[in-house]
């Protein structure tokens, strides 16, 4: 049954009236209009819904809409600050690390999140880190090396 | 790309950067009025986006080929330019405008270009087989070149000076003796109504003339995509519009005997259709849609067809056609007579998922008799026609439009979610998104097909091959042929049809990257390695001793020399393999190492070196990309792809049981481009994949003296062919 709940979604207040079992991707993807967090297989297995709630990477499709209630969600869309893009965003582009483009919001995100973990990562911890989204393009290579040019870049802080 | 966003329509997304801005046919017609339009006409069926053998025969009658490409230059000075091919990460979304701006003397970011919507962009017979840069490259050239005379055409009237006098650069003609007499092709456009079609062959630049075209360049679409701005056929938002769930069958095969839909109808908001086999919930959300699915009842007759991934291949023999020879020389008779040591074997491949991350989308309105149709596809065309055909409509009332496609891979080749989409949506009478999830992609793909390549080859006293003697079972024609140099041999296949008669496979089968090549060049290739170490030989020594073909001389030695490597007999304990192929009229050799697990029987493959001859490269950047790209997907297929079945039930249905490649399988790669720019520009996407199978089988077979002949190479059949090998030197 249809309840409201508040969060916070790319640093706006916002508020859906909706079932607190349903899922944040499809909230985000139909109420909310943001479609940067996409369809991938819809049981948390490829990442390519990832979203960041309270800067933690998630898996939007395994996610209850009421569980965000009250936190900070923050999409793809909303990474980039008044039109200047995160480190991260600037380094996939850079280092021309992704194709298709469609793991990458994710990729994007999940990277935010271990970045924030442990600023400093090894190649291996990237490696780690992003293990569980998948590419089927083929970018990995490009995807590992634009994480390390962002952790460069942002030198151990600023998120 | 992305152009397709009707303002007829009112389509919930705006134009991005170094994209048209979306225009009706009238308004485009009327922007037409003015401006130069080039058209370009090339009869050679290649530059209509020449058909591979296995594609769909419906994808080649005839729809209106009198161009396939054009560019219009505008007063603004933007130019546009519009094509059918499509843009899934292969990345002519940037090689396209980069051969245009070149040859166009025009600056790059004047340049906006739309892609695969059947309204605005010339016929195209899809997005595949590597052939965007090598046969319609051509002719997007000569479109861009022919346009470059015109403007100094114009410009000679408007400036008054003699044609020969003048240059174009930068988006203007000027007189080089007095730049002062300058024209841009803005103005030079104004109040202009000039429409050519190329009928000769205009010059092409040279790659020494080259100024953009040669050059790495970054993806155009790269801020859209990381963004979140970039929009995919799920992403379009109509007025209205309902999301569809479809039920499908538990098997292929199986029918429907019974149907209860009275519960999902109880669902606030749901619609039930049923069209036919046709059975879809409807939803304003897309969840609650999937939720209302799984209140249908329905019964199934299933089949029992005793066919599965362990039978598959014994039935496949049994389906297979008589030999048709597609190549031969000398006599085989002759050839075996010479052979003091025959090797035989059979060579396995299972199905293989195409997986795109992006599952097939589609989203349909039907209006005022018109149907216009969002699709995530490699062939917009395609697309129409099937759409088309199945509803009754007129051609000319369907329009395919192609956002950004999340990965093909050539599974986008098939359009059945468009179908299904513009179906409900002219029964609903509202828009309708038709999203399949995982299960259903793992379910409807027109999967790889399984083959069986045999093969029969001996050596001489000498050590070289006598003959060698190549059938191959459903794999196709593609990449069967072998380049080696020996006297007596024959390559048949014994597929009918692009991929077998019906009947043959338990579901769809169609082109998968490279298709057929993956698997013809995996026996091939495995197959040349055993001959190696009975010939006691080096593998690389063994290959470059039975090449005449220079090219493939060439890329075998640059693999080799950039790899560092240093001969010996197999196996070596290094865990090294080589293979070389051809694919898409690009030659390839690479060479890897890896580290096998005996205990568990897993593969890492640690370094993998691959050089490449393709001709002319427009983008060196997309190029080596592509390589990488090929590398890292081949990984999959070699180790870990293939479809579990049981009498047309799927037990694979989500990542978690098919496991494509993952960051952590990633292996240092280096990409060499073997320069041949005598040669026009070749295909890129593609070739590379192609050795991955035999690559990686020599690698392991050269670590641990065990030779896999079925990919891929799952650690059980990695334990099992473990022992039964002999004891080798521990790596």
């Amino acid at each position: 049954m249809a309840e409201s709940i508040a969060f916070t979604l790319n640093g706006k207040a916002v508020r859906v009236n909706v079932a607190r079992d349903r899922t944040l991707l499809w909230v985000l993807r139909t109420e909310l209009g943001l479609t940067g967090a996409k369809f991938g297989c819809g049981e948390g297995h490829c990442g390519c819904c990832s979203v960041l709630v309270g800067k933690k990477s998630v898996r939007s499709c395994n996610v209850f809409i009421g569980d965000v209630e009250g936190k900070d969600v923050v999409t793809i869309e909303g990474l980039a600050k008044d039109g200047e893009l995160h480190p991260l965003q600037k380094a996939f582009m850079a280092n021309d690390a992704l194709q298709c483009g469609f793991c990458t919001p994710g990729m994007i995100l999940t990277a935010f999140s271990l970045l924030r973990d442990n600023p400093q990562p090894t190649r291996q911890q990237i490696v780690d880190g992003m293990e569980q989204n998948l590419c089927r393009c083929g970018a990995h290579a490009r995807i590992v090396k634009a994480v390390e040019t962002a952790a460069a870049e942002m030198k151990g802080g600023g998120q | 790309m992305n152009s397709p966003i009707s303002s007829d329509s009112e389509a919930a997304a705006s134009p991005t950067s170094g994209v048209a801005p979306l225009l009706s046919r009238r308004d485009f017609l009327q922007r037409m009025a003015t401006g130069i339009v080039v058209v370009v006409a090339l009869r050679d069926a290649e530059l209509f986006g020449a058909e591979e053998p296995t594609r769909p025969v419906a994808n080649r009658q005839g729809l209106p080929t009198d161009f396939n490409a054009f560019l219009r230059i505008g007063e603004d000075g933007r130019i546009t330019c519009f094509t059918g091919k499509i843009e899934m990460g292969q990345g002519p979304i940037t090689s396209l405008p980069q051969m245009l701006a070149d040859e166009l003397e025009a600056p790059i970011d004047a340049i906006d270009i739309v892609m695969g919507d059947t309204e605005l962009c010339p016929y195209d017979a899809g997005t595949w087989g590597s052939l965007t840069t090598r046969a319609f490259g051509p002719a997007w050239r000569a479109a861009a070149a022919e346009a470059k005379l015109v403007l100094i055409e114009l410009a000679s009237e408007a400036l008054g000076v003699p044609v020969a006098q003048l240059v174009a650069k930068d988006g203007a003609v000027f007189d080089p003796k007095n730049p002062s007499r300058r024209k841009t092709y803005g103005q030079l456009s104004q109040g202009k109504r000039i429409e050519r079609k190329v009928t000769v062959k205009p010059t092409l630049k040279e790659p020494s003339q080259f100024a953009i075209m040669g050059k790495p360049m970054l993806r155009r679409d790269a801020r859209e995509k990381v963004t979140g701005q970039a929009k995919y056929s799920g992403d379009i938002r109509l007025p209205g519009m309902l999301y569809a769930r479809i039920l499908h069958p538990p098997a292929h095969g199986a029918k429907r005997i019974s149907l209860d839909t009275s519960a999902a109808k109880q669902i606030p908001g749901a619609i039930v259709l049923v069209d036919g086999d046709l059975v879809a919930v409807l939803h304003e959300l897309p969840d609650i849609a999937e939720s209302a699915l799984g209140e249908i009842k329905a019964e199934w007759d299933l089949p029992k067809t005793g066919v599965n991934d362990r039978t598959i291949f014994d039935h496949l023999l049994k389906t297979a056609a008589p030999g048709r020879v597609v190549k031969k020389d000398g006599d085989l008779e002759t050839g075996r007579k010479q052979a003091k040591r025959i090797l035989a074997a059979n060579y396995l491949n299972g199905y293989v998922a195409h997986a795109p991350i992006e599952t097939h989308t589609a989203l349909a309105s039907f209006e005022n008799g018109k149907m216009t149709v969002w699709a995530s596809t490699q062939s917009p065309f395609g697309a129409q026609r099937e759409i088309s055909q199945t509803l009754g409509l007129p051609l000319e009332k369907v329009r395919v439009i192609t956002p950004f496609v999340g990965g093909g891979f050539g599974g986008k080749a098939a359009n059945g979610q468009a179908v299904e989409a513009a179906r409900l949506a002219r029964l609903a009478g509202k828009p309708v998104q038709v999203m399949w999830t995982r299960e259903e992609e793992f379910f409807n793909d027109t999967f790889r097909p399984a083959a069986v390549v045999k093969i029969e080859a001996g050596l001489d006293d000498a050590g070289r091959i006598a003959f060698w003697d190549f059938d191959e079972y459903f794999a196709s024609e593609r990449g069967a042929d072998h380049f080696y140099d020996i006297p007596h041999h024959r390559t048949q296949t014994h597929t009918n049809g692009p991929t077998g008669a019906p009947g043959t496979h338990p579901f769809a089968t169609g082109a998968w990257r490279a298709p057929g090549n993956n698997t013809n060049s995996f026996a091939r290739e495995s197959h040349i390695d055993a001959l190696a170490i009975a010939a006691g030989m080096d593998p690389v020594e063994f290959r470059l001793k039975h090449l005449e073909d220079e090219r493939m001389i060439r890329v075998l030695k640059a693999a080799a020399e950039r790899f560092g490597w240093k001969p010996a007999v197999g196996p070596s304990g290094r865990g090294y393999g080589v293979a070389c192929g051809i694919d898409a009229g690009s030659y390839v050799a690479a060479i890897a190492e890896v580290e096998v697990d005996r205990t568990k029987g897993t593969v890492q493959v640690k370094r993998v070196v691959c050089a490449q001859d393709m001709g002319i490269v427009i983008n060196p950047q997309g190029a080596t990309i592509q390589m990488e790209s090929c590398i890292t997907m081949g990984l999959g297929y070699c180790l870990t792809e293939e479809l579990h079945f049981s009498d047309g039930a799927m037990t694979d249905t989500n990542f978690d049981s098919y496991e494509i490649p993952r960051f952590s399988w990633i292996p240092k790669m280096e990409t060499v481009i073997v320069e041949n720019n005598a040669l026009a520009p070749q295909g890129g996407g593609e070739p590379a994949i192609v050795l991955m199978g035999g690559l990686i089988a020599n690698a392991v077979h050269d670590a641990i003296g065990a030779r896999l002949l079925q990919l891929p190479m799952t650690p059980a059949r990695i334990r099992e062919a473990l022992q039964s090998a002999p004891a080798t030197k521990p790596s």
